[in-house]
């Protein structure tokens, strides 16, 4: 045998390079530099688009990749987020980075605990655990009002400047955009690096088929709880960072419609694909803050049926599509 | 005073137990049952006011009209996914509960709409011991009766027993040559009007407004989850049980009532996945 054959082989190049970048990636970073200053006037909404990104890729890590269909994973962004508020309202802490990094731990505590039993179980079980245990958290957060500020949330929030020196500003978010960018492409790349590891690799394993995980050697509930414990620090971290940039916290962060809607803008964009949470993210918030403010009905009609649309008929979201596009193209059919 | 808890436990049954014997027999995540329960309550509510129908013609106009619409979606949408995977689904029913609600709210606005009982319902009964609403009893006996219907229709009769049989292995049962998809298409249609029948009678505390499948569809879940799927005595106590407890909580620890169910719901699906009364692991 000469060394290693399989090395040539097509499959096996194609795993090693997997993780490389590849030409177009460093689009989105551009076009986020490029709208902070094109759009000076839409920073607020740019903000919430970064937000949502990194909320949605949270989500993605455990539904794209390891196959766990939640529907509360508002919960770890909720916790994220009443960590960092409840720090800065009652005067004990407003460093913003260090009160992200206080936010991220106690959300991947509740994704540890709540991931520790819940993942044992599965299919609608696990999908009404998820659902009860935001419940649970929303409705504790409604009812200690004088820690969390219960139906009203907390507002003014207090947080202290940037490395001590660049403000938040409320109505000039400039701060809060490349604050929330930088967090981002932190977070972005750790996710990225952990979805191209072996470990992002059983994971996509145990989604494809977890009967023969196991069988192969994988720990699979572990590794399903260390995933779960990730993302939902990423989570926790996208709620605290939302908490600041806007400076103040209610119910909502907690709530199924956030959780809804982040996995509508994961599916939208297509999940398992890193880059979904970007698209999707800015396909949906640019048609709801277009749609939504001149016809709040409409815009949900459009959304139900856009959602059955996709339910039906692209599963991959928008970069499913693209991909099988860009494969029915005679260029590229002919080039592999 | 358990009567009140008992009469929300019933409406929570009757509209819950369409949405178990589905799951039940296709595994099916269908987060839009509370939608049907809510045109359900919406045709309901406008027959009688519309058109002046009497309380019981209007009950059951609102659930045949409510079983032909899910026939409808059951054949041109929901039979596409029934061996889709779990996200699909979860995706596609809350995108059909989305369109249900721009509609009604685009049809007849974001109002909650009232329920007006006939005066034979209204006020209080005799019953001997204490005084109650009329409505509660009626509504407890109305449950009642549905109940033993059911039951005696999942029990003793053929298509109750091939709905049993399919529950149980629906493999084992398509290859006795039981044609699963129109049981499910029947079963769908029946179940759907169940929960119209539901969103009516309960309409007068549960109200009716376009954000109802939302609102209640935790419960409706629990019901199922705690009940166990396919199962319709199971449904029948766990709706009674959560009925009761939510009054019960609610009136004399008005601030934590719910957190309670919801902590309550947790333990007990990590003690028994399958639910306190299903045998099948799910």
């Amino acid at each position: 045998m000469s060394a290693s054959p399989g090395a040539a082989h097509p499959a096996a190049l194609a795993l090693a390079r997997r993780h490389r970048l590849r030409a177009w990636e460093p689009i989105p970073w551009v076009l986020a530099l490029a709208f902070y200053l094109a759009f000076p006037k839409h920073l607020g909404f740019g903000t919430e688009l970064l937000v949502t990104v990194l909320f949605a890729l949270s989500l993605d890590l455990v539904l794209g990749y390891a196959g766990i269909v939640t529907l509360g994973h508002a919960a770890f962004f909720g916790t994220g987020a009443y960590t960092v508020g409840m720090l800065a309202k009652h005067g004990i802490w407003n460093e913003p980075i260090t009160s992200l990094i206080l936010a991220a731990l106690v959300a991947s505590a509740v994704g540890f605990g709540s991931g520790l039993v819940l993942l044992r179980t599965r299919g609608l079980t696990l999908l009404m655990l998820t659902l009860c245990t935001m419940a649970l958290l929303e409705e504790a957060a409604n009812l200690g009002h004088d820690y969390t500020g219960g139906f009203d949330g907390l507002d003014n929030l207090l947080i202290a400047p940037l490395f001590g020196v660049f403000e938040f500003n409320p109505l000039y978010p400039t701060t809060q955009y490349l604050y929330v960018l930088a967090v981002l492409f932190l977070c972005f790349v750790f996710v990225r690096t952990l979805v191209y590891s072996p470990f992002g690799q059983s994971l996509t394993g145990i989604r494809e088929n977890l009967l023969r995980m196991p069988a192969v050697g994988a720990p699979v509930q572990a590794r399903l709880v260390v995933c779960y414990t990730l993302s939902a620090a990423t989570a926790g971290i996208a709620g605290g960072i939302w908490a600041q940039a806007n400076a103040y916290v209610n119910l909502g962060t907690l709530g199924l419609d956030r959780a809804a809607t982040v996995l509508i803008i994961l599916v939208l964009g297509g999940h398992g694909r890193l880059y979904g949470a970007f698209i999707g993210a800015a396909a949906y918030l640019a048609l709801s803050h277009f749609l939504a403010k001149i016809y709040p009905t409409a815009w949900q009609l459009g959304l139900g049926l856009l959602l059955v649309a996709i339910a039906l008929f692209a599963r991959n979201g928008i970069l499913g599509m693209a991909e099988t596009l860009w494969h029915r193209l005679p260029l590229t059919r002919a080039a592999s | 005073m358990l009567l009140g808890g008992v009469a929300a436990g019933m409406v929570l049954f009757i509209v819950s137990v369409g949405l178990s014997v589905t799951m039940g027999l296709m595994g099916f995540v269908n987060l839009a049952h509370g939608g049907f329960a809510m045109l359900g309550g919406y045709a309901i509510v406008q027959a009688m006011k519309q058109a002046g129908l009497g309380f019981l013609p209007a009950l059951l106009l609102g659930f045949v009209a409510t079983a032909a619409v899910s026939v409808v979606f059951e054949r041109l949408l929901y039979a596409r996914l029934y061996r889709a995977a779990e996200l699909d689904q979860v995706l596609f029913t809350i995108g059909l509960v989305f369109v249900m609600i721009a509609s009604v709210t685009l049809v007849f606005g974001p109002e909650n709409q009232p329920l007006v009982l006939p005066p034979a319902l209204q006020g209080q009964t005799n019953l001997g011991i204490t005084q109650y609403r009329t409505y509660s009893v009626v509504l407890i006996a109305s449950g009642i009766v549905i109940v033993v219907g059911l039951w005696l229709g999942f029990e003793r009769t053929r298509m109750g027993a091939q709905i049993r049989a399919a529950v149980d292995n629906r493999r084992m049962a398509e290859s006795l040559g039981i044609n699963i998809d129109r049981l499910f298409t029947v079963t769908f249609a029946l179940g759907s009007g169940m929960a119209a029948l539901g969103g009516g009678l309960g309409a007068e505390f549960l109200g009716l407004d376009p954000q109802y499948p939302l609102k209640y569809l935790v419960y409706f879940l629990i019901v199922v989850a705690v009940g166990g799927l396919g199962r319709v005595t199971g449904v029948f106590y766990a709706a009674l049980l959560i009925g009761v407890f939510d009054f019960v909580l609610k009136k004399y620890v008005p601030q934590g009532g719910t957190l309670f169910i919801y902590a309550l719901t947790i333990l007990l699906l990590l003690w028994r996945p399958q639910g306190l009364f299903g045998s099948k692991a799910t």
